[in-house]
């Protein structure tokens, strides 16, 4: 979880993803910054998030990316 | 069958009639020989084009369930007998399958539609490269082919990726594929915002005919009165470049803007409010665009489905599949953090921006237009820390005036773009753009030269009312439907802006004959 | 809530039907400040019934013979059913429909229409059928008339032809909304001034000769028509300079007069016998002739009908005569009327001519 609140914050030090669930809904997220994530994503936990995953309830807070890149390391 | 004229008015006024006679389990069958009959009055022949993409993407993405629901099936079946391994391997092998199917089905239909439509287009680049003598295929293209070969792909993928399971009745994604209020310019659908509202029956409620119909007429407002009339003067500065240079090159963007956004805001209002008369809700694919402050914002508030489209189907697929990844890795170690992780994000917004202007013409300054855009969005992407200074100094975001200045900076900058689509020739567009700073021809503006155009006074004050109409409509919207703002007025006022509206249309109105009033003015035989 | 809603509606409804109706006559051109030949289709309706000679055809009827003429040397009653460039399928309808309203003893046509065998153009189909009454002859007239860019639809409803003239509404269209003036003489348009006739046309050669296949046939649908109802057709071709008329067009009508046994008067050859003088007799240098031509080409023509058809000196009625009587009244007031236009400002202010220095 360390890993990818680094990730976000590298992205946007300013909002406070420990607690905020509407980043996709909010807009504070936008396609380039989501395409980072999943790129850094793929570096740090060598999992490839395909694209039917990309969709706001994956990406509204850090909690619900955490579970995606949990599910997708189980599948591994 | 164009929606401005007396034959199509027919049509739904018979479709409307017969859609609330007819048994409600009916309707959907009505709505779907409706839009075949619409679609055969383009062309009889056409009607084997839609229909080969129709069976294929409704075949193949049946067959593709099957395999998922099988391989579900399978699967809870087996589900102790098999190890993590083995489960990886199946799945790996039906999906194999279902690709397969995928593909093929998405290679015929896209293949065909790059057939129609782009075969001059490489011809002639071939002939302008090796000089050779090709002759012209001039295929006539089918109505409408670029929007419903998109939306049924859309369905294909949505379905491969088991978004939700395939329609099996093949009416049903028949109706899907050509319903008439959007064949010809979208909105582009997804199956499932579509499909409940489209298949449901439908009682007769008032509110859908009432605000279905405001929004047809204010559609029609909108086309004849602003968008046709407008058209008058953008013909005549874009037929003759030579002579209509540097301020008049200004008025082109400015025209150009205002006559598109009329007629394709109009053209869109139209479709859905005939699918609201019909109880049918098709998404939004504006949102007072010119109001944005950014070209990203323009773009999620312009052409919304196809924006979106694009965004879901290719966008993303591109910028997380494996080879975009292991590009990107490879990226990062020899250029470095920087330029690595923009390489993913960048080659996909041009892969993006490249289809998209192909998408809208199989011709060069489409192209150009397309990555234009994307020029502007990387531009602007990379000049953000150099924002966020300026706006940690000077503190002006969110100030009125700061507002409108970025709001006005986005409406020439996408105007000057877009009249690639006006002149249709890249290295003119260039020049003329670059005229408006050459030439100084200001004055021209006063001294009659805007008279000339093919349009009286009469004509432009109409065009400044109707523009402010336009503008105060979009305004009143920013807090709510306009239509519900309306219906809250006492009976009399509201009649009173129907019968105006109507009336306007019916007497200001480019159409006719008569339009061009000159022409009424007889010589002595 | 629902009955109050469905009353609004139908008060909608009937608002806006009333408006656009009174938007159309507002809308319709009224022909009054210029380009009259607009109101000739109209005000037949109020003079029909009573005419022993009907004429029917293009401006080398309305232009070059004067009924008033024919009445005062010969008591024949006539009418001119003739407007701007009429194509000869909209004679035939015309004459179809004259038929309803009265029987004559003579018809006369103007061949010079022959020439066209297709849809002219969309601006004089409006002056012919526009102010047509409604009837299968006005129905079929407009689908054989119509040009390409043209719409069966806008003639039904002619406000969405006209719509666009709403920058262009002039006083003369509210006064005119409802009101008619007089104009012309039993469909004579009357002109007194003179422009001689300067230069005599070139026979520019043509491809092809031979008249048209629509024309031919509309012209057996003439001679038919007549045939059945009785009336002796008369085809004349009128002593106009300008367009030019062929030798081979004048062979093929007089064959056809020949093949089926009608008159035929070909002014052109007559032109001396008639006494008209190029000098004094024309307006616009020879296409068409003032008062003084037409009432000598009426004379003249009038003799032959009366010999030929033993037309009725209706003189000797008094309720006719008193009738007549004034018509020419309203035929000499404005002979001097445009007399002393011509006098103040040496040309035909009101009556459509043009500024001597053009």
């Amino acid at each position: 979880m360390e890993v990818l609140l680094e990730i976000l914050k590298g992205l946007h030090p300013e909002v406070d993803f420990e607690t905020c669930d509407t980043l996709i809904d909010d807009k504070i997220l936008d396609s380039f910054d989501i395409i980072s994530i999943i790129t850094e994503i793929n570096t740090e936990y060598d999992v490839a998030v395909p694209a039917e995953e990309i969709i706001p309830e994956n990406f509204n807070s850090a909690e619900a990316l955490y579970d995606l890149v949990e599910r997708l390391q189980d599948e591994d | 069958m164009l929606f401005t004229s007396y034959s199509f008015i027919l049509f739904l006024t018979v479709m409307f009639l017969l859609y609330y006679a007819v048994p409600k389990k009916c309707q959907w069958m009505l709505l779907l020989a409706g839009s075949y009959c619409f679609y055969a009055y383009s062309g009889i022949h056409f009607l084997a084009f839609i229909l080969l993409t129709t069976v294929s993407t409704w075949y193949s993405a049946r067959r593709i369930t099957r395999i998922q629901e099988q391989q579900a099936a399978y699967l809870k079946e087996h589900k102790a007998s098999m190890d993590k391994e083995q489960k990886k391997r199946y799945k790996a092998s039906m999906k194999k399958k279902t690709k397969r199917w995928m593909l093929t089905c998405i290679l015929l239909n896209i293949g065909l539609l790059a057939v129609l439509k782009y075969t001059d287009f490489v011809i002639s680049n071939i002939n302008g490269i090796f000089h050779t003598g090709l002759t012209f295929m001039n295929f006539a293209l089918p109505l409408g082919i670029s929007f419903y070969t998109f939306q049924s792909m859309g369905y294909l993928l949505d379905v491969y990726r088991a978004k939700y399971p395939a329609q099996e009745n093949a009416a049903k994604f028949a109706l899907f594929v050509s319903f008439f209020p959007q064949v010809i310019q979208g909105p582009i659908s997804r199956y499932n915002d579509l499909s409940g509202t489209l298949y449901e029956p439908h009682s007769l409620e008032w509110r859908n005919i009432s605000y279905g119909i405001q929004r047809i007429c204010w559609g029609f407002f909108k086309k004849l009165v602003i968008a046709d009339r407008l058209l008058v003067a953008v013909k005549s500065l874009v037929s003759a470049p030579d002579e209509y240079m540097g301020v008049y090159v200004v008025l082109v963007i400015f025209f150009y803007a205002i006559e598109l956004y009329a007629d394709f805001t109009g053209g869109i209002d139209i479709t859905i409010g005939i699918a609201q008369v019909f109880g049918v809700k098709l998404a939004e694919n504006f949102e007072r665009p010119f109001f944005s402050k950014n070209i990203t914002e323009y773009w999620r508030r312009w052409h919304i489905t196809m924006g979106t489209w694009f965004k879901d189907y290719i966008f993303y697929p591109i910028s997380v599949c494996p080879w975009m990844l292991r590009l990107s890795k490879k990226s990062r170690e020899v250029f470095g953090k920087a330029i690595g992780k923009r390489v993913p994000v960048y080659l996909a917004t041009a892969i993006v921006w490249f289809t998209t202007g192909l998408w809208h013409g199989a011709s060069w300054n489409f192209i150009v237009w397309g990555m234009l855009n994307f020029l502007v969005i990387v531009i602007s992407q990379e000049l953000e820390p150099l924002y966020a200074k300026f706006h940690n100094r000077f503190h002006v975001s969110g100030k009125t005036w700061y507002n409108a200045f970025q709001i006005l900076r986005t409406f020439w900058l996408m105007g000057a773009i877009r009249i690639l689509d006006v002149y249709r020739d890249v290295p003119l567009s260039f020049r003329q753009v670059g005229s408006i700073f050459t030439t100084a021809n200001w004055n021209e503006l006063f001294n009659g030269g805007v008279m000339r155009l093919g349009l009286t006074m009469p004509d432009y004050l109409v065009l400044v009312l109707g523009a402010l109409v336009m503008l105060a409509v979009s305004l009143a919207g920013r807090s709510g439907s306009v239509r519900d703002k309306l219906a809250a007025k006492p009976v009399p006022v509201r009649y009173l802006v129907y019968y105006a509206l109507i009336l306007s249309i019916l007497v200001l109105g480019a159409y006719g004959i008569g339009y061009d009033s000159s022409q009424f003015i007889y010589n002595q035989f | 809530m629902k009955k109050k809603r469905v009353i609004a509606l139908l008060l909608l409804i009937c608002l806006l039907i009333g408006s656009l109706w009174f938007l159309q006559r507002l809308f319709m051109p009224k022909y009054v400040d210029e380009i009259f030949e607009g109101r000739l289709i109209e005000e037949y309706y109020e003079n029909a019934g009573g005419n022993d000679v009907m004429f029917i055809g293009d401006c080398e009827v309305y232009e070059n013979f004067s009924p008033i003429t024919l009445w005062e040397e010969y008591g024949i009653t006539s009418y001119i059913r003739g407007s701007s460039q009429q194509l000869i399928w909209q004679s035939y309808y015309l004459m179809e429909e004259t038929l309803q309203y009265e029987t004559p003893d003579v018809m006369v046509f103007n061949v010079l229409s022959m020439k066209f065998d297709e849809p002219q153009n969309e601006a004089y189909n409006r002056m012919t059928l526009d102010n047509m009454k409604w009837s299968m002859s006005k129905w079929n007239s407009i689908k054989a008339s119509m040009t390409e860019a043209e719409n069966a639809l806008s003639y039904l409803f002619p406000f969405l032809r006209y719509h666009s003239r709403w920058s262009d509404i002039s006083t003369e269209d509210f006064t005119y909304l409802f009101r008619q003036e007089k104009v012309f003489h039993q469909g004579y348009l009357m002109r007194v001034d003179v422009r001689p006739v300067t230069t005599y046309p070139a026979a520019t050669p043509l491809p092809d000769y031979q008249f048209g296949e629509t024309a031919y046939e509309y012209l057996d649908k003439m001679v038919a028509l007549c045939k059945e109802k009785g009336i002796p057709l008369v085809l004349i071709k009128a002593p106009s300079i300008y367009p030019y008329w062929y030798d081979e067009w004048e062979e093929q009508i007089e064959a056809y007069a020949k093949e089926h046994d009608l008159l035929y008067i070909n002014f052109l050859e007559l032109i001396d016998e008639v006494g008209i003088d190029f000098n004094t007799d024309t307006y616009d240098n020879g296409l068409h002739l003032n008062l003084s031509g037409a009432e000598k080409l009426s004379r003249y023509l009038g003799g032959i009908l009366r010999e030929t058809y033993g037309l009725t000196d209706h003189r000797s009625e008094p309720e006719t005569a008193a009738k007549w009587q004034e018509k020419v009244n309203f035929y000499y007031e404005m002979k001097a009327d445009q007399y002393r236009e011509l006098e103040e400002y040496g040309y035909l202010k009101s009556y459509g001519g043009r500024k001597p220095e053009e």
